[in-house]
């Protein structure tokens, strides 16, 4: 008798939670941002839900190595999740050519950006956007303000106060006077090359006229950012060349290093984990009042999986992505990723505010490797990863480095034949 | 005298040796473990001492079960390694009995055939598999992960085995024969038993892999409900992961389950063997 | 022709499980994958069958041809450090631990064969971790025997990386040679052992004259498994490398090679058409391994039953 009627009960208690959850509708973020899980759970998440209740969403990063990997294996087969970080550019634009990202042109959230903040994630006439952006990412450099107060250094403006800093730290010998190491080799084109590169080739002059083949990569301006970088190799701590992106963080952030060539995306862990006080100065420009150049790289963006059943709901969460409310809740809960969305948002972090105040001095471009330039093989990007970190080893010339990838583009970019 | 002093002699260098490459072989583990349970600073500081009272911290160990249900990730990759395991040691000795002991056209080809699949990667496979799954409906579920891990798991098991089957003596079988045992009978009552070293020896090699595999339950069982443990400490282990603690802990907690099953496992290993050397 | 033997059924059943969740699960995948390699995509994104000239492209083309034999030439060095190093020490260790009455004999075991149950992830990242030139583990220790002038940034010099990461690979699967010896020479049957101490051969000559011999099938198996596993490797230099297996591809390997080819990496898109050309390609080079040990080599090694 009891156990029926227990039976009973617990068949009537799932049949009712059935109920309850069929009304529910769950969906699943692919990501690479497996380092914002929490915020994402604890912060993003509940903000939506508790506003489209009914709608329950599930971050579900990878690591970024993988991502691109595992998600197109994903979607190849179909179990891919509702809505898909789009890395800018090439990458989302094959996955919109395929099919597999569904057009968000008419998503009413596009009127919040503007057209250079929409560009990584459309086709190349413009005529469809396929992701809403979320946010971009500014190159600079991060000090350790207490070293440059106890040496007495002033915040380098130009080549020549950033090289007589570098010096200056070098003699004294407390600290490393800058961290970064090649095993890794992204860091080296990354926050080497494409960090301090804009001031040369005059960001998006240089970077459109290399796609129209007006410039090639052997010319002086895009030499110069490769012979700046071989004259880091003296200023790197011992054994660099075995040092990783993780080891490079730890060194700054424990204090051992004085300066970091940074992204901005470094903040909210720096933050969490270095105990003194830091600042950021944009690269420095070749002579005192020369127009500074930084990149702005337009970073990640959120689109819809063509083949979601749920698209209806997932536009909903969309169209709250590019909503002024997300900018502001994203921009300060991973403070330096900087929101795209048109309205002005206001963040509180010091460190953060400093970087997007170039905005205002500066000129803004993204990396010149991004746009069209890396799709054939071989591939521009992944090469002046090589390349870089050659040129800061000092294994190969700046010269012969710039040769070998304008021989490389010029294999299949008409423009550069 | 003379022969007494060079045994002694001879077992003194025996053990030198082992003993030199024994620390060889746990010095990295145990840089693992120590430094898990000590502070940021003193991991850089000096990552070889020891934790004391000043540097002892449990940070990372905090840090990581908060994140994610261990304990059931570790259900998962038990689930999963045990089932993978029985099928591919079943599966594979009777297949291995059979290219062995019988004559029969094909035998080679099917031996070949069997062997083809330690020459390419399955991960290559992956695409299509995935499709499998998604048209079988088992995607996230485990049953995915022990099919896969079987088939990857049975051409080196066939391969090693009929090896070792080849070896078990024919009198043996035939004096079954006599007997009127079935073909059944003798390979689960008289070959089985006899090739138990070889058979421990398939389980331990096919159950590392399977353990320590991180691409199929990306792709095919992300969900949290079946995440292996492997994957769930994988979320410390990303490229722009600075948390060494967690990342340390995270490292420790896998190594652990895997130790322990080791140790079990070892014991039936080396049972086995011996068992196998008694004739 | 009269006595026709009956259809061996058990023959059917003792196969039948094992061929068939093998060819659904892995082969049949395998080969459509291994097809793709015949075909390319058009511009309008449909496939068009290319006969072998992906092959063409591979070989004959020196942006690809370059790239692939380096990555051969690291796989053939990565494999004869594995032979000259893992299997000796492989051997040795099985012999010191079979000898009668040796103490310690299960715990010596037991650890050896620890670093063979780690993942690829924590094998990566503790090595990375020792030989950093920052966090001083080894440069520390390499200065308490003096020798510190010895130590160089290994892993980020183009010379060192792969001797370095193919010695780490040795480390780490040493136990497997030990293991397998190790269950050989406890096989060897004792009356064979007796009858050489009656001839007054113990000892060392005992093990070369004796034992050796007799486990020379089961080195066999070591040395394909050995050779298939390392053409078939990536994980460790993945993890330790990245897919660019830096510096300046000096580690990379076939499966490193493979994976930036076929899934992509970064802004490279993958291409599945010519990384199914390079597993091919792979597959083959295997393949020809194989069948020369097979029938090269195996047929040549006397097999004893006991």
């Amino acid at each position: 008798m009891t156990t029926r009627t227990l039976r009973i009960a617990l068949l009537t208690s799932t049949l009712l939670a059935g109920a309850a959850q069929a009304q529910d509708v769950t969906l699943t973020i692919e990501s690479w941002r497996n380092d914002d899980l929490t915020i994402w759970q604890d912060t993003i998440i509940p903000a939506f839900e508790a506003q489209n209740p009914g709608i329950k969403v599930v971050f579900a990063p990878s690591a970024p190595a993988e991502y691109n990997a595992v998600l197109n294996s994903k979607l190849d087969a179909g179990s891919a999740g509702d809505l898909i970080t789009c890395r800018p550019f090439d990458a989302s634009l094959e996955l919109y050519n395929k099919g597999k990202l569904a057009d968000l042109t008419s998503l009413g959230a596009m009127a919040n950006f503007s057209p250079v903040a929409k560009s990584a994630w459309q086709t190349d006439d413009g005529a469809a956007t396929f992701c809403v952006p979320m946010a971009s990412v500014i190159h600079g450099f991060i000090y350790n303000a207490d070293a440059f107060g106890a040496l007495g250094i002033e915040v380098p403006k130009t080549e020549a106060e950033f090289f007589a800093a570098l010096d200056k730290i070098k003699a004294d010998g407390t600290y490393i006077p800058m961290a970064m190491g090649t095993n890794d080799q992204w860091e080296a084109a990354t926050m080497g090359y494409n960090n301090i590169g804009p001031n040369y080739w005059k960001g998006e002059e240089g970077r459109l006229a290399l796609i129209k083949g007006e410039q090639r990569l052997t010319d002086p301006q895009w030499v110069a950012p490769f012979t700046q970088l071989a004259r880091w190799k003296d200023y790197l701590g011992d054994g660099f060349e075995a040092q990783t992106y993780p080891d490079s963080q730890n060194l700054f952030t424990l204090g051992r290093a004085a300066i970091y060539p940074a992204g901005s995306w470094e903040i909210s862990g720096f933050n969490a984990q270095a105990g003194f006080k830091m600042g950021a100065f944009p690269p420095p420009v070749a002579a005192a009042g020369d127009t500074c150049y930084i990149s702005d790289h337009t970073d990640i963006a959120l689109g819809l999986n063509a083949a979601s059943p749920n698209a209806d709901q997932a536009k909903v969460f969309l169209e709250w992505v590019g909503s002024p409310e997300f900018a502001t809740l994203y921009a300060n809960a991973l403070p330096g990723f900087f929101s795209l969305n048109s309205t002005p948002v206001e963040m509180a972090d010091p460190l953060a505010k400093e970087f997007v105040s170039w905005r205002d001095t500066c000129q803004s471009t993204i990396r010149s490797t991004y746009q069209i330039l890396s799709r054939g093989t071989p591939n521009l990007e992944n090469e002046t990863w090589n390349a870089s970190a050659n040129v800061i080893k000092g294994t190969e010339t700046p010269e012969a480095a710039a040769e070998r990838l304008q021989a490389g583009l010029a294999s299949w970019f008409a423009p550069q034949q | 005298m003379a022969q007494a002093r060079t045994s002694t002699g001879r077992s003194i260098a025996a053990h030198a040796v082992l003993i030199t490459y024994t620390l060889i072989a746990l010095f990295p583990v145990f840089v693992i473990l120590i430094n898990s349970f000590k502070s940021r600073k003193a991991i850089f500081a000096e990552p070889l001492a020891l934790p004391t009272r000043e540097t002892f911290d449990l940070i990372g160990y905090t840090t990581v079960l908060k994140q994610g249900d261990f304990f059931g990730y570790f259900q998962n990759s038990m689930i999963v390694t045990v089932a993978s395991l029985f099928f591919v040691l079943l599966f594979g000795a009777m297949a291995a009995f059979a290219l062995s002991e019988y004559r029969f056209r094909g035998n080679l080809l099917t031996g070949l055939y069997l062997a083809l699949g330690i020459m390419i990667p399955i991960r290559l496979g992956t695409v299509a598999i995935l499709e499998l799954m998604v048209a079988s409906g088992l995607v996230n579920t485990l049953m995915a992960l022990i099919l896969v891990y079987t088939a990857q798991g049975l051409p080196l098991a066939v391969f090693i085995l009929s090896e070792f089957m080849k070896q078990v003596s024919d009198d043996l079988k035939n004096a079954g024969r006599i007997d009127g045992l079935s073909e059944y009978t003798i390979f689960f009552r008289l070959v089985l038993p006899l090739v138990r070293p070889a058979m421990a020896t398939v389980a331990v090699f096919t159950m590392i892999p399977i353990w320590n595999d991180l691409w199929f339950p990306l792709i095919l069982a992300p969900a949290e409900a079946v995440k292996t443990i492997t994957l769930g400490s994988q979320v410390f282990i990303g490229q722009f992961v600075t948390n060494w603690n967690a990342v340390l802990a995270a490292l420790s907690l896998a190594i652990l389950p895997v130790l322990v099953l080791y140790l079990i496992f070892s014991r039936q290993l080396i049972r086995g063997i011996t068992a196998g050397a008694v004739k | 022709m009269s006595g026709r033997k009956p259809i061996r059924w058990h023959i059917a059943v003792f196969l039948a499980p094992a061929v068939l969740v093998y060819t659904a699960i892995m082969i049949v995948p395998l080969f459509g994958t291994l097809n793709l390699s015949l075909f390319n995509q058009t511009p309008e994104r449909t496939k068009e069958f290319v006969g072998l000239a992906n092959f063409g492209t591979l070989f004959g083309d020196p942006r690809w041809s370059d790239a692939f034999w380096n990555a051969l030439g690291n796989n053939a060095w990565f494999f004869v450090v594995h032979m000259l190093v893992q299997n000796p020490i492989g051997i040795l260790l099985a012999a010191l631990l079979s000898s009668p009455r040796l103490r310690m004999a299960a715990f010596y075991r037991t650890a050896i064969f620890i670093p063979t149950i780690l993942s690829f992830v924590i094998v990566g990242f503790v090595w990375k971790l020792i030989l950093s030139p920052i966090w001083g583990i080894a440069p520390g220790m390499l200065d308490v025997v003096g020798l510190k002038s010895l130590f160089a940034p290994w892993l980020g010099k183009e010379d060192y990386a792969l001797t370095t990461l193919a010695l780490v690979s040795v480390w780490q699967f040493v136990g497997i040679p030990m293991m397998l010896i190790y269950a050989a020479l406890l096989n060897i049957p004792d009356e064979v052992l007796e009858a050489a101490e009656m001839d007054g051969i113990t000892g060392t000559s005992q093990f070369w004259k004796i034992k050796l011999p007799l486990i020379l099938p089961s080195i066999g198996i070591i040395s394909i498994l050995t050779f298939v596993g390392n053409f078939n490797a990536f994980d460790l230099i993945y993890v330790a490398q990245g897919a660019l297996a830096g510096p300046d591809f000096s580690t990379d390997i076939l499966g490193t090679f493979l994976y930036r080819t076929f899934f992509g990496f970064q802004l490279q898109l993958g291409d599945p058409h010519m990384g199914a050309t390079i597993a091919t390609a792979m597959f083959g080079i295997i393949l020809v391994g194989v069948c020369i040990y097979l029938f090269g080599i195996q047929t040549r090694l006397r097999r004893y039953q006991f």
